[in-house]
């Protein structure tokens, strides 16, 4: 999906070129000329740009300047844009009272070991489906996909019934990193984009290595695998955004408040925690998703079909 | 599909040598014999791909095939974890269509997913649209519209929760200013749910006006060219134009946002606990509650196979329209 909306854009774009007002979309240049026409369109725009601003950074403003309030003054001026006095010390304290750094070490610690196994399972599966068409990967892909068409939030009760007895090991893992980080590797969704790239690599690059005598295993690790970097980077830094959102499921199989993520705990702490701290510890859960989101800004925001469809 | 025929030569070579052992070099080579050592690779191949996909398989299987079978088995099983499950036929089923509470759910997810429409559709739509002719500020407005997305679900419901506060929250301080409210937001029946959907909407419009944004580049500019010269004014260039090429996205996003409304769990859960009065309770927090407050394991699930059955019946829908589309 993502690759057919972006494919035939240069060939359009070679053909606007040659025209005089070809760089147009709904509204044409002669539009503009008119005044009143062009008037109102700016307005429109206008407004809705500083609305869609103000929607944008306000609330994160907002978590901002709470972050360095009082308590007493966030509840009795809610609308202020910056307390009287400046309490820089939440931060730490929220650290500190709230245990607010143990949190974002459980958070940090769970999504990267996710999005490693998520990478890990995409692209052995992914390699094997498409590279070395086993006899039986149409069934086990079959399979695979089928997954998509059950959310996970269906088979919570019986994953949880899963994860307290783990079928033939006969043991407890709630509580434990691998409640996160085995389930996160179920992902079919990667299986997919791992197995559709590895479609595009030439096959002949492979049966040229097969004819050398590479092994299957080094054709992954030296041929497959440097080409797909940018794939694997796209996997994992999808599902290390996914599994620092994620809620649900570690409410259920974190029930030991030492061994909850912050998503989970910061509810938790909101119920009878100083308030303000609250927002500390907040803003903390919300700077390193803000990070990669300003630093990779150009990617994720033209490359947004994957976010819509892993939903 | 080329190599396919190449496949089926290798795997009769192969079915058919098996009699014979690999090392008998003794003998003379039979033509066939000698094709399978020339490509000895159909079994090794077979054998390092299943090592390859051992990861997969042992995660998929148990923990995303083996709960989703166990999620049938247990609907039918009086189920506690002490005693050993016994079999009750659909009495579970029975007992969620016999919870007056299952109705009220229902009823709050029709409303989710009615009000999502209703305001989630045409905001984003009209959006893109409008946002799309920006040349240099087009880069800007991504970004704006997106930074709702980036936000942690749990951080926005949390700081959302304080905006609702009836006495000291951010909403009624505003309004307040105005001449408008206090409003009960989250503490009354009637504003309770709608208050959830502004917090949903406000949280996922920028997805959605990125996906439009992406569909309408796909738009092509001959297509405006000639209904200008036909003498279309705006709108219609949008009525006639613009929305009928944007009908596949559209129908797809209607799919997603209808998955995933029955699934809406965090803001509820979190803001209303399902209150005021159950008038914010949805599917999935019904079935949190029955397992994992009431240990009601074959009523949870049971609610969950029938929860299944609907995404499963869109997501069908789903996967059918994007390849549809996508191949269009």
């Amino acid at each position: 999906m993502i690759v057919n909306t972006e494919a035939p854009r240069p060939v359009v774009r070679a053909r606007r070129r040659t025209r005089t007002d070809a760089n147009r979309s709904l509204i044409s240049r002669a539009d503009l000329r008119r005044p009143g026409l062009r008037l109102s369109v700016r307005a429109i725009q206008g407004t809705l740009l500083a609305l869609v601003a103000i929607a944008g950074i306000g609330p994160l403003w907002w978590l901002f300047k709470g972050s360095f309030s009082g308590t007493q003054e966030l509840l009795q001026n809610p609308a202020a844009l910056w307390p009287s006095t400046t309490q820089w010390d939440n931060i730490a304290n929220a650290w500190t009272q709230l245990d607010i750094g143990h949190y974002l070490l459980n958070t940090v610690v769970y999504a990267v070991g996710a999005a490693g196994v998520q990478v890990i399972v995409a692209v052995t599966a992914g390699f094997a489906l498409s590279v070395l068409r086993p006899r039986f990967g149409r069934v086990v892909y079959g399979a695979i996909l089928a997954t998509l068409f059950i959310p996970g939030t269906v088979s919570l009760v019986a994953l949880y019934l899963t994860i307290i007895n783990v079928p033939g090991l006969n043991i407890n893992i709630a509580n434990t990193p691998w409640a996160i980080w085995l389930p996160a590797g179920a992902h079919a969704f990667n299986v997919l984009i791992a197995k559709q790239f590895f479609d595009t690599l030439p096959r002949e690059l492979f049966e040229a290595a097969s004819v050398d005598g590479a092994s299957p295993f080094r054709m992954l690790l030296q041929i497959a695998m440097p080409l797909s970097r940018p794939m694997m980077f796209a996997i994992g830094l999808l599902s290390l955004m996914g599994a620092w959102k994620d809620f649900l499921w570690p409410l259920v199989a974190m029930s030991d408040p030492a061994k909850q993520p912050l998503s989970v705990a910061l509810p938790r702490l909101a119920e009878n925690a100083d308030q303000a701290l609250v927002l500390a510890g907040m803003l903390i859960s919300t700077i390193p998703p803000l990070i990669v989101f300003i630093i990779f800004q150009r990617q994720i925001v033209q490359g947004v079909g994957f976010s819509g469809l892993k939903g | 599909m080329t190599t396919s025929n190449d496949l089926v030569v290798e795997a009769t070579a192969a079915a058919s040598t098996t009699g014979s052992g690999p090392h008998d070099d003794g003998r003379v080579l039979e033509p066939r014999a000698r094709r399978r050592l020339k490509h000895p690779g159909r079994w090794r191949r077979d054998l390092s791909a299943l090592v390859l996909l051992l990861p997969a398989l042992l995660l998929f299987g148990v923990f995303s095939w083996w709960p989703i079978l166990r999620s049938l088995l247990l609907s039918v099983q009086y189920n506690n974890l002490v005693d050993a499950p016994t079999w009750v036929g659909l009495d579970n089923f029975a007992n969620v269509f016999s919870d007056p509470i299952l109705l009220t759910a229902v009823r709050n997810t029709l409303e989710f997913g009615a009000l999502s429409v209703l305001f989630g559709f045409p905001i984003p739509l009209f959006l893109a649209i409008m946002m799309f002719e920006l040349r240099r500020l087009g880069g800007i407005f991504r970004v704006l519209v997106y930074i709702p997305v980036i936000i942690p679900p749990v951080v926005s419901v949390l700081l959302w929760k304080f905006f609702y506060d009836p006495d000291n929250g951010l909403f009624n301080a505003a309004l307040g200013a105005i001449g408008l409210g206090p409003f009960p937001w989250l503490q009354s029946t009637a504003t309770a749910l709608p208050s959830l959907v502004l917090l949903i909407l406000w949280a996922g419009v920028g997805s959605t006006v990125l996906l439009f944004l992406a569909a309408l580049s796909g738009v092509s500019p001959e297509l405006y060219e000639a209904a200008e010269t036909d003498g279309a004014s705006i709108w219609q260039r949008i009525w006639h134009v613009t929305l009928p090429q944007l009908r596949g996205i559209m129908l797809i996003l209607l799919l997603l946002q209808m998955i995933g409304t029955l699934q809406i769990f965090t803001e509820p859960y979190v803001m209303t606990d399902g209150g005021p009065e159950n008038s914010t309770v949805t599917v999935l927090l019904l079935i949190y509650r029955a397992a994992f407050i009431n240990g009601d394991f074959g009523y949870a699930t049971a609610l969950s196979v029938l929860l299944a059955a609907a995404l499963a019946i869109l997501s069908a829908i789903y996967l059918r329209l994007t390849r549809a589309w996508s191949t269009s």
